[in-house]
């Protein structure tokens, strides 16, 4: 039993929270969503520098790492930050996509860029009807000759107006919902065809909605083998839930720490608020929250690098929805504890809790996952 | 016992309808039965005709006194009324100027201020706002720090106010300040005060809640020259003014016929969202979700009812009124969170508003005002008496802790 990091983590940790504590404060945070593409350049090829665009790869595949606690351990600062650069889409969902199912050449083609953030990615694998489910695919790749062609609506696809690689679901046999029969692509952003709306999320991020009509995808172009698609989208969402989960953690520590503070200075009735025992109980709740998620968290990312079965899926479900419980409490108590600042715009507070109400729905609710926790 | 309106109340319901129908026509009814977001053009001049019969007649006010110009319903009728209007959409005239000024003045304020003031907001034709939280007194009211000073014949206001909803639309603003620095108990030494925001030393800045809404400002007042005729009642009794209007029961304070529509759109949205083929009401899980707030929302409506049976026979509220908003908030927030649950992935797009009108909309049509009313929602729970506060007064005033 053993739950410290290695040397090599430590190392990963000390630098990303340094990162965040002297390069990222709230104001920084708030400039970086201004920008018409929702994030810091500058930033962005800081990460690529510090090598944590490499850090879910193995160093076979031209990264620094591959663990899941190491992507735990970035994500987690990157959630007390509030970062809002795109890891989580290009990285951890388009970059995972193409390590889980590329072939040698898809890899050696695109994962450098992923690597040295020359190049974005951004996973489509929702759409209108399909709530989480990632079998319910309507959108169709019909063969013709050496192409697919893509018709179909894919829906809120993170950072899809950034990527250069979109990976798309589409269903190559099968019914709507059946898991066989899907299959991923690997579609040019500009192909004909393709359109795209973008739009901010509440959390300030960007997302879109695509529209393919017949748009061709070289059969070269396919991810994975024909129709074996779903279980390797499965995974890609498994480690990319266990990302936002630690990302979860972060957001509920600053939250329930600021919350703290705020209550041991703000005074109403000749003292501070935070001597009240109603509001001090509501603390040490949010306090057991956010350590209850921590475990579960450990646990999953363990369990992930221990091999990607049935019991890692189990893990990461009940990962989702203790943290989906708990950042709705946390979230909405931070909020309640800071009274009026804490609906303003102007304070981060906030903005943690539209963040976590996305994490909170993000790959499958709290709903979602406590019945495939059930199933599995 | 029983829970049937009787005949002369069930005539009453149909005169109400009748006239709903012909006021507020139900072709334009289901847009505003939608979370409200921003202000639309069509909906000002839609909401003004509808004020235009509602004071044509004389039912603009209907809480107010008969000689006022409001109307002598029953409790049983003011309810029915109440749940008539949300059920129907209604745009509700704001409540600064109707349901917490206008008692203060009927009750305690002088012939001329009543004179002068009542008709304009009878009428919808002033907007008031509300001065009474201050950056250091939220929660702790009463250690307000806005002063006045008589001078002559006018007090001279300095202080600044601060969540302070509609300042930037209002034409005046009623501010609790103070009066006696030196009062022995911080209540003793405040007034009740009545400003017109055009006069010089007024200056309203936008606070933006979550999501970027703007509702709320922050007032400052330097050197504010306020008449000394604009005075509620008597010096250093506004606090009891203002208190009196906070006990003073009034129907609608739980917010029930409002969580009752929102809760058939919740309906409505849980079986129009599509989850695997089917309906999200094949989802039992969830389903039980929104029976078990329904049930909620069920017990307390008929709190609400027993409240109003007993003040329609004369008595004071009894205790379980003092749940009403308690309850209220509660229930209205966890439906706004079942209702982003509903949504799905449709519940991370913000689009910005302006643009939101002439284009389609992303997922759901209320996709967008549901998440506005959920983040707004969180609020309900913190102005206007805390939910911590309340339920301090609740253990002290009716348990006697």
């Amino acid at each position: 039993m053993d739950f410290s990091f290695t040397d090599e983590q430590d190392l990963l940790q000390e630098s990303v929270t340094r990162f965040i504590q002297n390069d990222y404060n709230f104001e920084a945070r708030q400039q970086n969503t201004v920008h018409a593409w929702g994030y810091s350049k500058e930033n962005w090829s800081t990460f690529a520098k510090l090598g944590w665009l490499g850090v879910p790869f193995s160093e076979a595949d031209g990264g620094f790492g591959g663990s899941s606690v190491d992507v735990m351990i970035l994500m987690e600062q990157f959630g007390r930050g509030l970062v809002v650069e795109p890891f989580l889409p290009s990285v951890v969902l388009a970059g995972g996509a193409l390590k889980i199912a590329g072939n040698p050449t898809q890899k050696e083609k695109l994962l450098a860029g992923i690597i040295d953030g020359s190049s974005q990615g951004a996973v489509a694998y929702s759409e209108p009807q399909s709530r989480f489910n990632l079998a319910d695919v309507a959108t169709t790749a019909v063969a013709d000759g050496d192409n697919f062609k893509l018709s179909g609506h894919k829906a809120v696809v993170l950072n899809a107006q950034n990527a250069d690689i979109l990976i798309v679901s589409a269903r190559t046999s099968g019914q709507q919902r059946d898991e066989s029969g899907i299959s991923l692509f690997i579609v040019d952003p500009k192909a004909a065809g393709l359109t795209r709306r973008d739009y901010p999320t509440v959390d300030s991020l960007r997302a879109s909605e695509l529209i393919l009509e017949n748009v061709l995808v070289a059969k070269s172009d396919m991810l994975g083998d024909l129709d074996a698609g779903f279980p390797l989208l499965e995974q890609v969402i498994d480690e990319a839930t266990l990302a936002v989960a630690a990302e979860a953690v972060g957001a509920m520590e600053v939250l329930y720490k600021d919350t703290v503070e705020y209550c041991k200075s703000r005074e109403q009735f000749g003292q501070p608020i935070g001597k009240f025992q109603v509001l001090q109980h509501r603390m040490v709740d949010m306090f057991m929250a956010h350590e209850q998620s921590k475990s579960i968290l450990y646990m999953a990312a363990i369990r992930m690098d221990e091999g990607y079965n049935a019991l890692a899926q189990k893990a990461i479900s009940a990962l989702k929805v203790q943290v989906g419980k708990s950042a709705q409490f946390v979230g909405q108590s931070a909020v309640q504890l800071h009274g009026g600042m804490g609906m303003t715009e102007e304070l981060n507070i906030g903005h943690y809790f539209k963040r976590l109400t996305v994490l909170i729905t993000l790959f499958g609710n709290t709903d979602f996952h406590l019945k495939r926790f059930g199933r599995l | 016992m029983n829970l049937e309106l009787n005949g002369e109340d069930l005539a009453f319901q149909e005169e109400v309808r009748g006239f709903l129908d012909e006021a507020w026509p139900r072709q334009i009814r289901t847009s505003y039965l939608a979370p409200l977001s921003g202000p639309d053009k069509n909906r000002i001049s839609e909401t003004q005709v509808y004020f235009d019969a509602l004071i044509k007649k004389q039912w603009s006010v209907p809480d107010w006194p008969l000689e006022y110009g409001g109307t002598d319903w029953t409790v049983t009728q003011k309810y029915i009324w109440d749940r008539e209007t949300a059920s129907a959409g209604c745009p509700v005239m704001s409540a600064f100027g109707v349901r917490m000024l206008a008692p203060v003045l009927y009750t305690w304020a002088s012939e001329a201020l009543k004179k002068r003031h009542l008709p304009a907001i009878r009428e919808a034709s002033v907007q008031w706002c509300q001065g009474y939280s201050e950056p250091g007194a939220g929660s702790d009211l009463a250690s307000l720090q806005t002063k006045a000073v008589l001078d002559g014949d006018h007090y001279i206001v300095n202080g600044a106010k601060t969540w302070t909803s509609s300042a930037h639309n209002a034409d005046w603003i009623f501010c609790l300040v103070r009066t006696d620095p030196d009062a022995k108990r911080p209540q003793q030494g405040i007034s009740f005060l009545l400003i017109d925001m055009r006069s010089p030393g007024v200056e309203v800045h936008p606070i933006y809640l979550l999501g970027n809404q703007h509702t709320v400002n922050s007032v400052s007042l330097t050197d504010v020259k306020v008449p000394v005729e604009n005075l509620v009642g008597e010096e250093n009794k506004g606090w009891t003014y203002a208190k009196g209007l906070l006990t003073h029961e009034r129907t609608g304070i739980a917010g029930v016929a409002r969580s009752r529509v929102l809760l058939q759109q919740l309906r409505t949205l849980t079986q129009t969202t599509i989850q695997d083929g089917g309906s999200l009401s094949d989802n039992r899980s969830f389903v039980e979700k929104v029976d078990a707030v329904d049930i909620e929302l069920m017990a307390l409506e008929i709190t609400e009812l027993r409240t109003l049976a007993t003040v329609a026979k004369g008595g004071a509220p009894g205790p379980e009124s003092s749940i009403l908003k308690l309850k209220g908030t509660e229930i209205s927030q966890r439906i706004s969170d079942l209702k982003v649950e509903a949504l799905g992935y449709y519940a991370l797009p913000y689009p910005d508003q302006l643009l939101s009108d002439n284009e389609q909309k992303i997922g759901p049509d209320d996709a967008l005002t549901t998440l506005q009313a959920m983040l707004f929602g969180r609020a309900s729970t913190i102005f206007g008496g805390a939910t911590e506060i309340q339920k301090n007064i609740v253990a002290k005033a009716v348990l006697g802790l």
